[in-house]
């Protein structure tokens, strides 16, 4: 594979790090201090694209910062996955940007400087996170997602959002420490490198002394260690994060945290453990058994939801699942759909939380149950909202489809019949608890028992719309072209299992 | 002519000294001249200490005999790279804070006790670096008392009553200790007449199962680790930091202990050789129960705090405990990471008592809740805190990593994978107990509660003096910079760490 050295990893990076010091002097001036923040998301994700045409034609970008100390180096590595991984969340930025400004200026939010300036940090880890090298960088972005977010989760600093933030930091700073770091521990110990390898770090040391016992252990601490991923049981931060102002819900589950999450478990399994050895050992089938009871379990809760974003939340610990089920489904179908999925259930469900973040801007509803109707009065909303659900429950001519059928087949190819099942069931999971919404929005009269808290409800500031047609429009658009997506996820597949 | 440099090892301690003496009288013309002292002192104390480093790195060891006189029956300062390395840390926290001291002591002591403070804290440092430097069992006995002496005296001149209280406890055990290495010493001298430490070395193998010798050993372990507050020989500690002044807090936390922990390791490692530790005695294996045991308790009795410099001092007997884990396994690695603690903690714990010795000249409170709202108020002092308690909690790109990545290896290389648990438990303690201050500083608005009239200032945006800003600032970034620079330190604590385990 030809290596091409290159900044550009690091700019993509640095360029929202920048934009901070921007962000912080023109506090005083919001139409300025916006403009720096959509000038940052744009520059980042142009950077992003212009690495593209590199990787599409297999090679990778890789550069060295420094070295911390001999074995633990900060350097970055832009592979298919990377930028993958990069150009969603770097495209979503902007279009949540946008949507943010909508938000906050019309409920005229407290704190909005702090607010874009942690934005901005997040999304330079997240990109931190998808060009790293090695775990110890992928450890040090991943922290610094968790603390960077932490300000934008306590946002309202109620009492309430306190509580909430709290418990956020706790499971994911908690199990980042206490077992993710162990599990780097023991990998360098063992390894004497933390460099992700495409055949896995562990697969490349087979037979030298390593016991099973030991690898088992390894894999369970990284697996428990990495709860951005919501896996249950450490799935019950999502939830009490919904505390958040709507967009840093959106970004939470579309795009920085709970994408970093299982971008992590991907990149556990395929490069630190690899296909072949986790195949050995049984792991793969554990984890997509594991995964299976998360989104079944989690499809259950949320159909028991009123409150619309707390349903929205289940529904992100469900479909995480779907990623890490096909991952760990070990064939090259079954990693192509859940590397697929990561950009499918990002559009679908940034789509979903502007949607409710709108409804909640125009009416002040929050509930599912008092939705009854309001498909006349915010048509835009309600239509975006339908097409994303859809993809969600995973129908055509959405994009949640494609990731559906790569994962059916993963399954076919990996002989796990009950697999199939457990996808087939969390489909009608999925539809048991959008499709009620869908209905009462469009075909039910306003319930007047229900008092409105506003008088009367017209659609969304024009910026918040137009950002959540235009992710509808993304997922749609997925469906029909997904080749720059698809082609990468083959990649991907391709080059973990061997090239077969 | 003399050559000035032949002799530096010496004249750092000597001007320290002198400095002592000069420091009252000139402070009788001006008060403001035993500050000025005090500060030129130091960071020529500091300069020396990185000529020395330089001449170490060169050549490997520097003898130096005093006056002349051929060891063993001569006082021999001895500088290898193991106490350049301490002797840096001490001589560049003993420079920090004495520049951050002004605005502090002024506040903090009364006036006419101004000079005679100085005077003892330049004892103080004077003590310290000679604890570091000799090679002289004796010299360092002499030296142990003229650094706790000055302790008890600069413990007792703290603001509130309990000061005094405090003083004297420590005092009591500090006597003990110092007690208890007399009579080490004596019994080594007793059975080998001689008091050099590197002919100690080559003397005593042969008595390694002589009941004296262990009797020795006992004694030297006790007495230090008294010295070193190590878990439970803690209990002077706590108190002596809360009620000492913030200027003083912040320099025994730094250097004091850690000079202790040093002289543990000159004992165990190169007067007596790691094959007596391993093989004879089973004090490793008493240590790292006792450390691992600080470690937790440490950090669950700084939870239980609301005094935030108690709070802190319990930390510190949490972090001695990582120092002395990381000596007693026993491996390159983890002697390695125990070492850089050593200036990691020094770093970390002096940029949070700046800040809190900050908060005091501010605001007068020592309690967790007089930091609510503060990051409003004093932006500067309360980013320093926020990067030296992530620090603390380990945080990668910080200095609390570096440590905890050595001392966790080394445990992993030794087999010793239970100890990883411990060490990453007390991660998640150290988070528990930083969070909540984090969290109050920038989530909570400010005490509204009428305040001190003395210090009513604080109501606007309003940090403390540039004088104490600044050294609390360069702490602070050091604990970023030797987090990512983090080969700077580690390269000279692994030789250091090499030589105590391999030999002279």
């Amino acid at each position: 594979m030809e290596i091409v050295q290159s900044a550009k990893p690091l700019y993509a990076i640095a360029v929202s790090l920048i934009a901070v010091l921007f962000i912080a002097v023109s506090g005083k001036r919001p139409n300025l201090r916006e403009f720096f923040t959509i000038a940052a998301a744009v520059l980042k994700f142009s950077i992003v694209v212009s690495m593209l045409p590199t990787v599409l034609a297999g090679k990778v970008i890789e550069y060295s910062l420094l070295t911390i100390l001999p074995g633990l180096d900060i350097s970055f590595k832009v592979d298919a996955l990377g930028i993958f991984f990069a150009l969603t969340a770097s495209f979503l930025w902007i279009v949540t940007s946008f949507y943010s400004i909508g938000y906050v200026r019309s409920l005229n939010e407290h704190a909005q400087t702090r607010y874009f300036i942690f934005f901005a940090v997040a999304l330079s880890a997240t990109m931190g996170v998808a060009f790293s090298a090695n775990m110890f960088t992928t450890f040090i972005f991943y922290e610094i997602i968790t603390l960077s977010t932490f300000p934008l989760v306590a946002h309202k600093e109620t009492p309430e959002a306190m509580k909430g933030a709290r418990k956020y930091l706790i499971y994911l700073l908690g199990t980042s420490i206490a077992f993710q770091l162990f599990a780097i521990f023991l990998t360098y110990y063992a390894a004497g490198t933390l460099e992700f390898s495409n055949l896995g770090i562990f697969n490349n040391i087979k037979g030298e002394g390593v016991s099973d016992a030991f690898l088992i252990v390894t894999f369970i601490l990284f697996i428990a260690g990495i709860a951005k991923a919501a896996l249950m049981p450490l799935h019950s931060w999502l939830p009490a994060a919904m505390v958040a102002p709507t967009p840093v819900s959106a970004l939470l589950h579309a795009v920085a945290v709970v994408k970093t999450g299982v971008f992590v478990v991907v990149k556990v399994v395929l490069h630190i453990f690899g296909v072949n050895l986790l195949a050995q050992l049984g792991l793969g089938t554990a984890l997509a058994y594991f995964a299976s009871f998360t989104i079944i379990v989690a499809s259950i809760i949320a159909l028991r939801q009123d409150n619309l974003k707390a349903r929205l939340a289940y529904s992100t610990i469900s479909q995480l699942s779907y990623i890490i089920l096909g991952v760990a489904l070990l064939t090259p179908s079954g990693i192509t759909g859940s590397i697929m999925h990561i950009v499918l259930h990002a559009f679908g469900k940034i789509t979903l939380f502007f949607c409710a973040g709108a409804i909640y801007v125009a009416s002040h509803k929050t509930k599912v149950s008092e939705l009854d109707g309001i498909g006349k009065q915010m048509p835009f909303t309600m239509a975006a909202f339908t097409l994303a659900a859809i993809s969600m429950i995973g129908l055509p001519p959405m994009g949640g489809f494609l990731s559906k059928w790569y994962l059916i087949i993963g399954a076919i190819e990996a002989g796990q019949t009950p697999i199939i099942v457990v996808l087939v069931v969390s489909t009608i999971l999925n539809a048991g608890y959008f499709l009620p919404i869908i209905y009462a929005a469009f075909f039910k009269e306003p319930n007047p028992e229900i008092p409105n808290p506003k008088s009367k409800i017209r659609e969304a500031p024009v910026l918040m719309v137009a950002s959540l047609t235009l992710t509808a429009i993304g997922v749609l658009l997925l469906f029909f072209m997904p080749s720059v997506f698809l082609e990468l996820a083959k990649m991907i597949a391709a080059s973990v299992t061997g090239g077969n | 002519m003399i050559n000035i440099t032949e002799h530096l090892p010496v004249l750092i301690i000597v001007i320290s000294l002198m400095s002592a003496a000069i420091i009252p009288i000139a402070g009788r013309f001006n008060r403001h001249y035993s500050w000025y002292i005090t500060v030129a002192v130091t960071f020529v104390s500091f300069l020396i200490s990185i000529s020395l480093l330089n001449r170490v790195l060169n050549t490997g060891k520097i003898s130096y005999w005093l006056g002349g006189w051929q060891p063993p029956w001569g006082i021999e300062y001895v500088l290898d790279y193991l106490n350049i390395f301490i002797l840096l840390i001490v001589s560049f926290i003993a420079f920090i804070v004495s520049l951050y001291a002004r605005h502090s002591i002024e506040k903090e002591i009364a006036e006419h006790k101004i000079s005679t403070f100085y005077s003892v804290y330049m004892l103080f440092i004077a003590g310290l670096m000679g604890m570091t430097l000799t090679g002289d069992l004796f010299n360092l006995y002499v030296f142990i008392e003229i650094s706790s002496l000055a302790a008890y005296t600069l413990i007792a001149v703290g603001r509130k009553r309990n000061a005094l209280m405090a003083s004297y406890n420590y005092l009591i055990l500090g006597t003990i200790a110092a007690t208890f290495i007399l009579l080490g010493i004596g019994y080594l001298y007793m059975v080998t007449g001689t008091l050099n430490m590197a002919d100690l070395r080559e003397l005593l193998p042969p008595l390694y199962e002589s009941k004296v010798v262990l009797t020795a050993f006992a004694f030297f372990t006790v007495g230090l680790s008294l010295k070193l507050a190590l878990f439970p020989l803690h209990i002077w500690l706590p108190n002596a930091y809360t009620h000492a002044p913030s200027v003083v807090s912040a320099i025994m936390a730094a250097t004091s202990t850690k000079v202790g922990a040093y002289v543990l390791l000159r004992i165990m490692f190169t007067v007596f050789k790691v094959e007596f530790d391993l093989e004879v005695v089973p004090v490793t294996k008493i240590l790292l129960v006792l450390s691992s045991v600080a470690i937790i308790a440490g950090s669950v009795l700084a939870i239980a705090q609301t005094n935030i410099k108690r709070m802190l001092a319990y930390s510190s007997v949490g972090q001695i405990g990582y120092i002395v884990l990381g000596a007693a396994l026993i491996n390159q690695t983890a002697m390695t990471g125990s070492l850089i603690h050593i200036l990691n903690h020094a770093i970390m714990k002096g940029t949070l008592f700046l800040v809190i010795g900050a908060v005091v000249y501010k605001t007068g409170i020592e309690d967790i809740s007089g930091l609510r709202g503060m990051g409003k108020k004093m932006p500067y002092s309360m980013a320093a805190f926020t990067i030296a308690a992530l620090s603390m909690i380990g945080i990668p790109l910080t200095v609390g990593f570096v440590s905890k990545w050595y001392i966790a290896m080394g445990a992993l290389n030794a087999g010793m994978w239970y100890f990883v648990p411990i060490i990453l438990l007390s991660s998640l303690l150290t988070a528990v107990y930083f969070w909540r201050i984090i969290e109050s500083i920038y989530f909570e608005d400010a005490n509204t509660e009428p305040q001190n009239a003395e210090y009513s200032q604080i109501r606007n945006p309003d940090d403390a003096p540039l004088g104490m800003l600044i050294p609390t600032l360069i702490l602070a970034g050091l604990c970023l910079f030797f987090g990512v620079a983090a080969f700077l330190p580690v390269s000279i604590a692994e030789k250091a760490a090499s030589m105590l385990l391999g030999g002279m």
